[in-house]
């Protein structure tokens, strides 16, 4: 191993990286505008809705449900109307998207322990946000109208007894998992998707063009070219990863709590372990379409599925329990979401890093083999 | 030492159950020009990949620059320079990166790079245009910067893998100049064509057909050695027909079309010429002229390979 022959082709690749802007994309946008994107597909949570409220009753309970209401920071209220004319020209206008109708009895129904009629107008157009609107109009609701059959029930000396069993409900998301939890898992399994399509593509391409074979002749170790490769694709997949946080960061909140040298410290081995898994692929392929074919299937299928990051591997069969454990974005999920979300230290995932640390010397250390065996 | 700079033992090349290669054996003198011919497909790249260290035989030896290229492959590859077929430059990158990107790998000094770049911009008629993208450059270009990409590091031993193909005659015929410049430098070049006329340029030849090889030798004892029958060349004014009659009379022993002219193998010279003009003239074919020629070594090759395709079939 010689570094002197490995500068050489690091400032290569940059040259090439810099001046092949699908693979600068693919490398650097990608993963940032595909957090992006997906980040926001994914984040259900509605918040801030516009809302106005049109009191008929006035009275004490009214203004306590209404109130109720603007405690959340899910509802604005922005807007206290008079007549269903004033309600109809805010909704036009798009000023409200949700509309709270309180009727005159209906303090009257609530004390007397009857149901109380609501009547809440949304507005369909945007019917995600609608439905989400919904949801959380009913769940507040519902909340609402337990407390007073509670209080009901106290005031009228009996034992506290809650005949239904009330869960709000959302749909689409019901289990509330907000941008926070998804995007780490999104970070890892972009940058391993990029990181692997990026460096396979790059050495089958130098196979294509009869490049591969002109380092092979020159005193270059099969070793040095696998080394010079994986320096310059770590180098631009780090900064990708930097783009990544800082798209967190800013659009979704996500800061980092646990300590930002352990997150590189992870960000760094499991970018190794893409990288391994590119050349491999690059070793066994000689066409850039073989390469992309098999890099997405390989790593879009075990990231989706078996990492975690959508379905839980607790609840999946043992087999694919198993398999799992040959994603490196397996291990990586946990890494990140211990640091950012929990702010654990080490000790909670230096499993994850050995995991991470074998599969990247596996993948390396055997696509050098490969690419040294001379065909046949 | 041996005075040969490459020196080849039954070389031999299975892929699967194909033979690339079969048996092949010959030796490069210091200094030659060494030319390896045969059609598209016949193993001339398989040959040249063995002798690199590129492909590993499936049997036989090779010594290049007194290197084995089975067991000394870091040492061959110090003292070798290629050129494949492909003309393998950064097509993406400048003239000058592509030149620094293999001074670099070879591990040349800053000083020396400079002085090679300076060479071979020269040499390929790049001088200003070192900035150039490298695909924006036509095919002599190309080929003669992946020429001196091969040779930055100045190896005594120079593989050309179909050097020629692709590119036009005055870049062709440029091209042998520069290989002569550096054959007459010392260097051994080993030269793969599948066009027959460059044979020529050459100290020294193989024929090789389907990985056997079928003939070596100067251009000169190929010549002499292998066409024992007169060869006349026919001019007439209709090429087919005359080509129809005369391919089944018995006196004919090889006759083939080299472009609005016949070549006709006989088996005696005044007997044959007669023969040819009263076969003709029973058609009313006219004869613009008829002669004995020296056979050209495209005679020589067509010759031997059809042999070769008798002997297979029989
Ligand atoms: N890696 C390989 N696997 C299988 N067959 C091959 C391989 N390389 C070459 N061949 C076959 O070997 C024969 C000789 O090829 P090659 O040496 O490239 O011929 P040439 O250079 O004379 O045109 C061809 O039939 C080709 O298809
Ligand atoms: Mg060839």
């Amino acid at each position: 191993m010689n570094i002197k022959r490995v500068k050489p082709i690091i400032i290569k690749e940059f040259r090439q990286i810099r001046r092949d802007k699908r693979s600068l994309g693919v490398l650097l946008v990608f993963p940032a505008f595909l957090v992006l994107l997906i980040g926001y597909a994914l984040n259900f949570d509605v918040k801030h809705i516009s809302v106005a409220v049109f009191d008929q009753d006035k009275t004490q309970s009214s203004r306590e449900f209404v109130r109720s209401f603007s405690n959340s920071e899910y509802f604005d209220f922005n807007y206290s109307v008079q007549s269903y004319e004033e309600i109809d020209k805010l909704l036009d206008e798009g000023k409200v998207l949700v509309v709270f109708v309180i009727p005159t009895n209906f303090s009257k129904e609530l004390l007397a322990g009857r149901d109380a009629k609501l009547q809440i107008l949304v507005d369909g157009s945007n019917s995600n946000t609608a439905t989400t609107a919904i949801g959380y109009s009913n769940a507040i609701v519902q909340a609402y109208s337990m407390r007073i059959a509670l209080e009901t029930l106290a005031r009228s000396g009996k034992e506290l007894y809650v005949p239904i069993d009330l869960h709000p409900k959302v749909w689409y998301n019901p289990e509330l998992i907000s941008a926070k939890f998804l995007v780490p898992g999104l970070i890892g399994f972009i940058l391993m998707l990029s990181a692997v399509v990026s460096t396979s593509l790059s050495v089958v391409r130098e196979k294509e063009r009869g490049t591969m074979d002109q380092m092979m002749v020159s005193p270059l170790k099969t070793g040095e070219i696998i080394l010079g490769k994986t320096i310059s694709y770590l180098i631009i997949a780090l900064v990708a990863s930097v783009l990544v946080l800082l798209i967190g960061y800013f659009f979704f909140d996500i800061s980092i709590r646990g300590s930002i040298i352990w997150l590189y410290v992870g960000i760094f081995i499991f970018l190794l372990a893409a990288l391994g898994q590119g050349l491999l692929i690059s070793a066994i392929s000689h066409t850039q379409q073989v390469a992309f074919i098999i890099s997405v299937f390989s790593t879009l299928l075990p990231a989706l599925i078996l990492s975690g990051f959508v379905f839980p591997i607790r609840s999946m069969p043992i087999a694919l329990q198993v398999i799992s454990n040959v994603t490196p974005p397996k291990f990586f999920l946990i890494v990140i979401r211990d640091v950012i979300l929990k702010g654990v230290g080490p000790a909670a995932f230096w499993e994850q890093l050995v995991y991470m640390g074998i599969f990247a010397a596996v993948t390396l250390g055997l696509s050098t083999r490969l690419l040294l065996k001379r065909a046949n | 030492m041996s005075q040969l700079a490459i020196e080849v033992n039954e070389i031999t090349k299975m892929f699967g159950n194909f033979t690339a290669v079969d048996k092949v054996s010959f030796g490069v003198k210091q200094g030659e020009i060494f030319g390896f011919l045969g059609a598209n497909g016949a193993g001339k790249s398989t040959t040249i990949r063995m002798l690199i260290g590129l492909l590993e035989p499936t049997s036989g030896q090779a010594k290049v620059g007194g290197y084995d290229v089975k067991t000394q492959t870091d040492l061959l590859k110090k003292n070798i320079g290629y050129m494949s077929q492909k003309f393998s430059l950064y097509e993406d990158m400048t003239v000058e990166e592509n030149i620094h990107f293999y001074g670099g790998v070879y591990g040349l000094s800053k000083e020396k790079v400079k002085e090679r770049k300076k060479w071979v911009l020269e040499m390929a008629g790049l001088q200003g245009r070192d900035k150039s993208l490298t695909k924006t450059l036509s095919g002599g270009w190309k080929q003669r910067l992946a020429l001196g990409c091969a040779i930055l590091h100045e190896p005594k031993i120079l593989f050309l893998d179909e050097p020629t193909s692709g590119v036009d005659p005055v870049s062709r015929r440029n091209f042998w100049d520069l290989i002569n410049e550096l054959s007459s430098q010392g260097v051994t070049i080993l030269v793969t064509t599948h066009y027959l006329d460059e044979a020529e340029y050459c100290n020294n030849i193989i024929l090789i057909n389907a990985g056997r090889l079928i003939a070596q030798g100067s251009p000169k004892e190929l010549k002499t050695e292998h066409i024992t029958f007169p060869i006349l060349e026919v001019e007439t004014d209709n090429v087919v027909t005359a080509l129809e009659l005369l391919r089944t009379q018995p006196w004919v022993v090889e006759i083939s079309v080299f472009g609005t002219y016949l070549h006709v193998g006989v088996s005696e010279l005044d007997l044959g010429k007669n023969a040819i003009r009263l076969t003709l003239a029973t058609k009313g074919i006219q004869i613009q002229r008829i002669e004995q020629i020296v056979p050209s070594l495209e005679d020589v090759f067509l010759h031997l390979l059809e042999q070769d395709m008798k002997k297979v079939a029989a």
